[in-house]
């Protein structure tokens, strides 16, 4: 029974590393490609769980949608509606210094939460959104985690592959010849302002889909089920203490740092409950120092980016 | 409604509320100009100078105004230290980084608020204030404070850059860092310097926001956006530039009550932050855009 238990905690453990390995990686695009500064991850985030869960829930009277699509409609839809919302705030933002990215990507979380929580026509409100189908869901408990941790991993594994494609390929280096010098970029004929929103574009996508695998994963979603600020900081802690610019360190950085954060949250858990309240917020100083510390000690993570990227370049110019 | 209910109703508020802005805002357009990064802290440290004037009243029992100034001195040391601790070894490296810190700063200095004083509402006084009548216009006493307090600081930060030395040094790294540094002028005491004023303004901002609505661990987070539009709004740079800014972002809050459901109030900031961005980039008063 205790190893089952286990087994069953380590199931659920995967499925959230693999949630939050994607986040990591769509920030690795926006932040370690293009050098973009997206402060509202969680914003995106629940774009994704939102749409998705409109799209493939059943219907509920006085609400929109219900539609009950497949829920590979669902996520397609979930990556579009990131996109969607992250157009806009690229397309004004991006033509300054990333400071401008981050103070805004800050308010649209904030109005993306302010959405969720009074538009009870579209998100029902605090109540949230329930019934959402979940893939292979109808097996027994621990074969549907299983299943659903294959799917997850499924996705992340496509995604790794794509985003590792475009780190190599001329898109890549291209992006992180924006990223280190704009203006030589800009003298090489790059189109620096469009780049950038491609990357910022495609990193949200990714922030929603993974929003949409969380919400199938729960069958519910509610504005209360994540944290924004929390969320989006253990995602930016993810990306630096693995190492940004390298997206096995984006995802071994989702996995550190969540058996850290989770394995921190069962010890406070046992604290009496007096102490308890304020060990989670002794958690979330101790996870802020930490950012201080990588950024000082450890500014390039613990899987630096590769120097040069494209491996087989270096390997055929040592032959040469 | 009549024209007075409209003052009274939206635009005292309004003023007050922009007022408080206002503090928050003067910091950050000089963090912004003179040390050229975004301070994403700025919120949470207005949060923690709220709650020192809070320790200030209920341990020494003091009248909330006296612990302002006791407040004000201590938030601006935190600010240095903070600034000595965490972000000074970082100055060689892109701006960005910085910004990235002071998120993580944001977030251990509320965590220091919450698990000091709680997350649990608080006041500096109890009991309900009746407005007084001013010729049909209804002000509080603590709304008059506020925008008295605001006047009187933000026009000596004025005086202090424009007529004494150090506030010219601040200046000239404002425009000109190179030339600043060539002319000789000490770095790291106009870095000091603009510490002690983000962060004593920052208390003000805190301090004064809790002293006409109430104290609340998100309540600096919250500010932060409304902030950084004012100085935005204003021209980067530019004091009175914020201070402007702030007044607009707040009369204009109140007045979205008029037209939007009232949960999108703190959307209105965001509104013209964007709108700014888009149309005129360097503000009202033209500052600068980095």
């Amino acid at each position: 029974m205790e190893l089952l238990g286990l087994v069953n905690y380590a199931l659920f453990m995967a499925i959230f590393i693999g949630i939050y390995a994607l986040l990591a990686l769509g920030l690795n695009i926006q932040w370690g490609f293009a050098g973009l500064f997206n402060a509202g991850i969680a914003g995106f985030f629940a774009v994704g769980a939102y749409t998705s869960a409109i799209l493939s829930s059943p219907a509920v009277e006085g609400r929109i949608g219900g539609f009950e699509l497949h829920f590979v409609i669902g996520w397609v839809g979930a990556m579009l509606a990131a996109a969607l919302v992250a157009w806009p705030i690229g397309k004004i933002c991006l033509r300054f210094r990333s400071d401008y990215l981050a103070i805004a990507s800050i308010g649209i979380a904030e109005i993306i939460r302010l959405v969720i929580k009074s538009e009870p026509a579209l998100t029902n409100a605090a109540r949230g959104i329930s019934r959402i189908p979940r893939p292979a869901g109808d097996l027994g408990y621990m074969e549907s985690q299983i299943a659903y941790l294959i799917i997850v991993l499924a996705v992340l594994i496509a995604a790794y592959v794509l985003v590792e494609r475009q780190f190599n390929a001329p898109w890549g280096r291209m992006m992180r010849a924006i990223r280190d010098n704009e203006n030589a970029a800009n003298a090489m004929g790059k189109d620096v302002e469009f780049r950038r929103l491609e990357a910022f574009i495609f990193g949200s996508a990714l922030m929603g889909l993974s929003g949409a695998l969380f919400a199938h994963f729960n069958r519910s979603i509610t504005p209360e089920a994540i944290d924004p600020m929390v969320a989006t900081f253990l995602v930016w802690i993810m990306l630096i203490l693995g190492g940004s610019g390298n997206n096995r360190g984006a995802i071994l950085g989702a996995a550190v740092v969540w058996i850290i954060w989770s394995v921190s949250e069962i010890a406070t858990d046992r604290l009496p409950h007096e102490y308890a309240v304020q060990a989670k917020y002794i958690r979330l100083f101790l996870i802020g120092l930490m950012l201080q510390l990588v950024l000082r000690f450890r500014p390039e993570g613990l899987l630096p980016e590769p120097l040069r990227g494209d491996q087989r370049s270096t390997k055929s110019g040592a032959d040469h | 409604m009549d024209f007075l209910d409209l003052i009274n109703f939206y635009v005292v508020p309004g003023i007050v509320l922009g007022s408080i802005y206002a503090f928050g805002a003067v910091g950050i357009t000089l963090i912004f100009a003179i040390l050229r990064y975004a301070h994403l802290a700025h919120g949470d440290l207005a949060t923690l100078g709220a709650f020192i004037a809070l320790a200030v009243v209920t341990s020494l029992g003091f009248s909330p105004l006296i612990a302002l100034p006791i407040a004000i001195i201590a938030t601006a040391a935190v600010a240095v230290g903070i600034d000595k601790v965490f972000y000074d070894h970082l100055r060689e490296r892109p701006k960005i980084v910085t910004v990235m810190a002071s998120l993580g700063i944001a977030l251990m200095v509320r965590a220091v608020v919450q698990v000091v004083w709680g997350v649990d509402t608080q006041t500096y006084s109890r009991g309900i204030v009746r407005p007084e009548d001013y010729f049909g216009i209804r002000i509080r006493d603590r709304e008059l404070y506020t925008i008295f307090a605001m006047i009187v600081l933000v026009g000596g930060l004025q005086l202090f850059l424009t007529r004494s030395k150090w506030g010219k040094a601040m200046r000239a790294m404002s425009d000109n860092p190179n030339l600043a540094l060539l002319s000789g002028i000490d770095n790291k005491k106009v870095v000091m310097l603009t510490w002690i004023v983000a962060g004593g303004l920052c208390a003000a901002s805190g301090f004064f926001l809790g002293y006409n609505t109430e104290l609340k661990s998100m309540m600096g987070w919250h500010m932060l956006l409304p902030m950084f539009a004012a100085a935005i709004l204003g021209g980067v740079g530019r004091v009175e530039g914020a201070v402007l800014g702030g007044l607009i972002v707040g009369i204009a809050e109140e007045m979205s009550v008029l037209v939007l459901p009232s949960e999108y109030k703190a959307a209105m900031a965001f509104a013209i932050l964007l709108f700014m961005l888009l149309v005129r980039p360097t503000g009202l008063l033209k500052g600068k855009v980095l």
